[in-house]
């Protein structure tokens, strides 16, 4: 379900890949998508807020998103030749209402 | 009219949201204490690199809202100023909820340990007036075996 398709590239939170060494720097990727919600999730969404707990369509929603830009960012990384991206972060904010940007970076490097 | 309405969207986010939280909360303390045995560090910069054979990127993310009675109890709570309870309890069971995602999820690949976790927290609906108000938690950390 989370899984992220990195397309054979390694993805870390780390300084480097465990095991290997960065041979090759490229610098930053980034990738990025903006997403709105769908107004029937919405309209659960606020029935579901009087009792609270998890909104589950949302969750869903923003995996999806979040996939999407890890996609964006890996292809970025391999259109430069990278074989890992490293020091991965995630950003999330609303650009507008009812839009959410998911927002996701690191550095591509090619390792060995 | 409308204060019974409110009233009876108060009593049910009372009633209902704590039953609701208690379970979740149970449900969070088994599998925290199943998954004990995978351990979770940060490094700094200055560190070497754990030991391993490969490593992945795992995510685990989880919107949650609040109920109608917090919702009440935080504007109020807002006109005194203070501890806001009723939102510590929904933020901290929305963290804890998106560690254990992406732990199961790591562990399914075979992780032994999760190195530099991170977490995001966003507030999204928050726009529409404090109608909706729910928070994208979500936690992601490399996984190592």
């Amino acid at each position: 379900m989370n899984a992220l398709d990195s397309h054979g590239l390694t993805l870390t939170t780390l300084e480097g890949v465990p095991g290997k060494e960065i041979v090759e720097h490229y610098g930053l990727v980034q990738g990025s998508t903006i997403r709105a919600k769908h107004v029937g999730k919405d309209i659960m969404a606020g029935f579901k807020n009087i009792v609270g707990g998890e909104l589950k369509g949302y969750t869903e929603l923003l995996q999806e998103a979040r996939k999407e830009s890890v996609e964006r960012m890996v292809s970025q990384a391999q259109q430069l030749g990278a074989n890992a991206v490293v020091n991965v972060r995630f950003a999330t904010s609303s650009v507008a209402p009812g839009a959410a940007e998911l927002f996701a970076y690191g550095t591509a490097v090619k390792v060995q | 009219m409308e204060l019974l309405v409110l009233l009876i969207l108060t009593g049910l986010g009372f009633f209902v949201g704590r039953h609701l939280e208690q379970k979740h909360y149970a449900s969070i303390k088994e599998r925290e204490k199943k998954t004990l045995h995978i351990p979770m560090m940060n490094f700094g910069a200055k560190q070497d690199l754990p030991h391993a054979h490969e490593a992945q990127m795992f995510v685990g993310s989880v919107v949650v809202a609040n109920d109608y009675f917090k919702t009440l109890s935080a504007a109020l709570r807002n006109l005194v100023g203070g501890r806001v309870v009723a939102y510590e309890s929904l933020v901290d069971r929305g963290r804890r909820e998106a560690l254990l995602r992406m732990k199961a999820e790591a562990m399914e690949w075979g992780a032994s340990q999760i190195v530099n976790v991170r977490f995001e927290t966003s507030n999204i609906g928050g726009q529409t007036g404090g109608g909706l108000a729910a928070v994208e938690i979500m936690a992601y950390g490399t996984a190592i075996r």
